[in-house]
């Protein structure tokens, strides 16, 4: 690595010549305060938070994307520097939205705790003109409040960086403002509900559409029975909303917690995760020997779906007919579940608790409803669930760790690791590779698809048959995956496609994480490796293996693939017009 | 000022549409292709609805909003139709001290429209402009090429009749 000399703050130091001012800055120490930047995200230099004095540079320079250069003298805190950040704050709050103590934010809020930090004591310096914007909550899965809105743009890199871009900024000067084409509605573009600009906001504007009332008042009836359960991913980022460091896992406090918070049973999506591995091996296992339309596409993330039917309608017929493991919980849990405990399954309330804003999508979906009512009729974010937790006045870091309930809490490290790219196919490629073989095979660690690089593609040889796979998450790499795919050039059987960038634990309805942590830490990495340390922890690490899973084929469902499991596990997709 | 987007419904024709289409193919593989495209629509459509900007995108592949937040920029490009008789009212600074303000308001108040809107009926449109040089007149308006100045409120109704 080519390093150059530069000063900060009067001290000689050594950084990597490509780095910016910002990146330098880490190397002395100094955490230089940032606001639109977004590593990767978005980078374009714009909210003038970040600047600093360089010597015989004109003006403040803005750090985030000044690259150092040899020499280069730097001073991130004159009172230059600390006088224009806090004015620059100042002339922000003009026209924000001020209403802190009511704010979905307030607490987690990156505006707030820059005046905080930056000692904005006077929030109206700038009383000026406001615009006044509507509220968007056309969708089933956010919220977005433009009079909260800093114009930073990480949404729109956001979304663009999903390949979706549904939102820009529309109109200039004191104008402009972010919405869609036209001013639509959110629900009347193709946004596919990823939730990435959620995550990226800086500020309040844009939020969950929240059911935490919802499922209260669901559990406060006693004449329903609240079933919760939780998706892989939850339990290695809820620790985050209670100040535990990213990668903690909290499967044990979260389960106690949700029984203390009244729901009836605490189950686990991981078993939905097995249920849907047996499933998709053996519809995989079918198309190859069948001539069925292959590559096969998996179908777990919601947020994919939509963006196939809207952005690539030609794949529709590649993606597995099986629901995700939400929804096939949801369907037995209110089909052989309730007739099992004999529970009538108008008085079910199933909640899940996902990383995910498209889940949120999900359930309205038609044929959700396997039992003839909504599988699932409540999707809390990790975030919601929190709030839930903190409202109910639960010391969530000091719980005892209890364990989900039977029988629908069973589950393995193959369900475990559905939570990160990759793991999806390598649950699938275990248990189809015994499907295959008929014998309990040994190497059940598919390596090569592992690890958090855009594309990752691997052959494998499974009892004679080459099987040649491929993982892609975030929806840029998708589309360019499948424009390969269309032009031939790539001969997959099997395709595993993750909506956000990651895998489920960098989710849209993840904790939300401010830019200093975001740009210096890869929180997929250090989240996936929690569900990997828990698939290994696990007594059993195959879906089939599940002794749950043998239970409901045996009474229920028979074989994979039957016409009853057909009926109540699988669903159907259709073409939406983008425009 | 933010963009009016017109309300009356869109009749663009098949010949249109293959003009348009044309002008992408010449530049779609241009570096910045938008714009001369976006120039090119207005000059067909007279306007860029939302119909017109669903082929741009379709045909550069880029998301619709993509092509819109540009027609919001910049201020040639209109997402209203024009009238049949489009009506510039000159909000130049002597126009505007001499009462352009309350003539666009009584223009506004007789057509039903603000400005940037055309009448349903396709045949009004109003534009605020800015100065047009014939400030000895002011305030001034023009309909299509003809030129009205020394206006009062009360002129108004019987200019518009001349058109009716």
């Amino acid at each position: 690595m080519e390093t150059v000399q530069i000063k900060i703050n009067g001290i000689d130091y050594e950084v990597p010549q490509n780095s910016t001012i910002l990146e330098a800055a880490r190397y002395a120490g100094i955490h230089i305060p940032t606001l639109c930047y977004l590593k990767d995200i978005n980078e374009i230099g714009a909210c003038r938070i970040c600047v600093v004095e360089v010597k015989g540079a004109r003006s403040l320079v803005a750090s985030c994307v000044y690259p150092v250069s040899a020499g280069m003298e730097i001073q991130t805190n004159t009172e230059l520097v600390q006088s224009s950040r806090k004015t620059t704050l100042q002339l922000l709050l003009a026209s924000h939205d001020r209403r802190c103590l009511s704010c979905a934010r307030s607490g987690s809020c990156e505006l707030q705790s820059l005046c905080n930090e930056l000692g904005v004591s006077e929030e109206n310096t700038f009383d000026g003109a406001k615009l006044k914007h509507g509220l968007d909550n056309s969708t089933l899965h956010m919220v977005r409040d433009n009079n909260k809105c800093i114009l930073c743009r990480r949404c729109v890199g956001a979304c663009e960086n999903q390949y979706v871009s549904v939102i820009g900024s529309n109109d200039r000067g004191f104008d402009t403002h972010i919405g869609c084409a036209f001013e639509q509605s959110l629900e009347k573009v193709p946004c596919v509900s990823c939730g990435q600009c959620i995550v990226s906001c800086p500020t309040g504007a844009l939020m969950d559409n929240d059911h935490c009332d919802d499922v209260m008042s669901a559990i406060s009836n006693p004449d329903k029975y609240v079933i919760v359960h939780t998706a892989p991913a939850v339990r290695a980022t809820l620790g985050e909303c209670f100040g535990m460091p990213p990668g903690t896992n909290v499967k044990g406090k979260m389960v106690n917690a949700l029984r203390k918070l009244g729901f009836d049973k605490v189950f686990d999506t991981d078993f939905g995760a097995d249920l849907t591995i047996m499933e998709e091996a053996a519809e995989l296992i079918h198309r190859i020997t069948n001539g069925g339309t292959l590559p096969m596409i998996t179908s777990c993330s919601p947020g994919w779906i939509k963006f196939c039917e809207y952005y690539f309608p030609n794949f529709l017929p590649n993606i597995s007919s099986c629901k995700s493991p939400q929804q096939m919980m949801g369907a037995i849990l209110k089909t052989w579940y309730a007739s099992k405990m004999n529970i009538d399954p108008n008085r079910i309330v199933v909640v899940s608790v996902m990383p995910c804003t498209a889940k949120k999508f999900e359930i309205k979906r038609d044929h959700q409803c396997a039992a003839g009512v909504a599988d699932t009729d409540y999707v809390l974010t990790t975030r919601e669930v929190a709030k839930l937790i903190k409202r109910a006045g639960i010391d969530f870091v000091s719980l005892n760790d209890e364990n989900f309930d039977s029988i629908l809490g069973v589950s393995t490290g193959a369900a475990a690791i559905f939570g990160a790219t990759g793991g999806v196919m390598e649950a699938a490629l275990r248990t189809a590779s015994d499907m295959l073989s008929e014998t309990s095979q040994k190497e059940i660690e598919y390596k090569e698809v592992r690890g958090i690089e855009n594309i990752k593609e691997a052959t494998y040889e499974i009892s004679g048959l080459t099987l040649n796979v491929a993982v892609v998450s975030g929806l840029k790499n998708s589309a360019a995956l499948l424009e390969r795919v269309k032009r031939k050039e790539v001969n997959y059987h099997f395709i595993e496609i993750m909506c956000c960038p990651g895998g489920c634990v960098n989710g849209g309805g993840q904790p939300l994480q401010p830019a200093r942590v975001r740009n210096y830490e890869n929180l997929s990495e250090i989240r996936a490796k929690t569900l990997y340390a828990e698939d290994k922890s696990l007594p059993l690490r195959k879906s089939h293996e599940n002794p749950s899973i043998k239970l409901i084929y045996d009474e229920y469902f028979k074989t994979p693939g039957s016409e009853i499991s057909h009926k109540i596990l699988h669903t159907k997709y259709k073409i939406r017009d983008k425009f | 000022m933010q963009k009016i987007i017109g309300k009356t419904p869109f009749n663009g024709t098949e010949d249109q549409k293959k003009r348009l289409q044309e002008a992408i193919e010449k530049h779609k593989s241009d570096p910045g292709a938008l714009m001369p495209i976006l120039h090119k629509a207005q000059e067909i459509y007279g306007y860029l609805p939302i119909e017109v900007q669903s082929i741009i995108a379709e045909g550069l592949e880029l998301s619709l909003e993509d092509v819109y937040k540009v027609t919001t920029f910049y201020s040639q490009f209109s997402l209203a139709p024009k009238g049949k008789y489009e009506i510039s009212i000159c909000l130049g600074t002597a126009c505007y001290v001499k009462g352009s303000g309350e003539i666009a308001d009584k223009i506004s108040s007789i057509l039903g429209i603000k400005p940037e809107e055309c009448t349903e009926d396709g045949k009004f449109s109003l534009t605020a402009c800015r100065c047009i040089g014939a400030c000895g007149l002011a305030p001034v308006i023009t309909i299509n090429k003809d030129v009205y100045g020394r206006l009062t409120p009360d002129d108004i109704e019987g200019i518009l009749a001349k058109y009716a």
